[in-house]
């Protein structure tokens, strides 16, 4: 399955679409540090993998998919719902990848670099995601 | 003040460019990796370096492997729902967040405390 880069998609996203998603990064970023501030880092690092932002991105492609489907003449489509249940799935996917990351920074971060660390982090997560999502794709696993 | 409305902004512009990234991306089930991507983490781990230090962000990254298996079980239950039991988006991934919270606070305290 091919993998595609659609710039287009950008400028149809409404600004308040990207406004809800700023204010809920922000907001969950301000709450783990709050957190961590007043339980301590133990408590504080499981909300490093908060999904906070995840219910309004998968809300926001349930609509988008079917907002395109009732222009296309569609009005009673199951496309959206099941756009978003794609994009859950990708994200149970990814979420295997965030794990990796996290050790990657438990397991390095006192030793080395911090930027050196962050890059690798970043590159397993992106490595280990890419690879759970081609391996669920190939034929020898359906 | 001016430290949390710093670490509000940084927060915010980096999971948008991750969700601006997956936006753009097809098919849906590869954008959905960037669903999970290490966004608030990111943010989090670099301000908390930068004030505390690399030794208490490594504690919180040690948690973090918790929180992200818990989003792991969260998604899979949100796909579940959607796709098999038709629920809508919006209701099935807000009520499935009480999944990630008992599977997160549960490690927390059986293995991490």
């Amino acid at each position: 399955m091919e993998v595609n880069f659609d710039f287009s998609t950008l400028a149809k996203i409404k600004w308040y679409e990207y406004g809800i998603r700023f204010l809920l990064g922000g907001a969950i970023t301000v709450v783990a540090g709050l957190l961590a501030k007043q339980f301590g880092p133990v408590l504080g690092g499981l909300f490093l993998a908060f999904p906070a932002i995840f219910p309004a991105g998968a809300t926001l492609v349930e609509k988008h998919e079917r907002e395109k489907k009732q222009k296309a003449g569609i009005t009673n489509s199951i496309r959206g719902r099941q756009a978003a249940a794609l994009d859950a799935r990708g994200a149970a996917m990814g979420s295997i990848g965030l794990a990796c990351f996290a050790i990657v920074v438990w397991k390095l971060l006192p030793l080395w670099n911090t930027g050196l660390v962050f890059f690798m982090a970043v590159g397993i997560w992106l490595a280990a995601s890419v690879l759970i999502w081609r391996v669920s794709k190939s034929h020898w696993w359906r | 003040m001016i430290q949390l409305t710093f670490r509000f902004i940084v927060g915010g512009l980096i999971v948008s460019l991750f969700a601006a990234i997956s936006d753009a991306l097809k098919p849906k089930s590869f954008a959905g990796l960037f669903g999970a991507a290490p966004s608030v983490a990111l943010a989090t781990l670099g301000l908390t370096i930068l004030t505390v230090g690399k030794a208490y962000a490594a504690i919180e990254a040690r948690s973090m492997i918790a929180g992200a298996l818990s989003f792991c079980l969260y998604a899979a239950l949100c796909s579940h729902l959607m796709m098999r039991n038709k629920v809508h988006a919006a209701p099935a991934t807000i009520s499935s967040l009480v999944l990630w919270l008992i599977c997160a606070l549960g490690t927390w305290a059986i293995v991490l405390r």
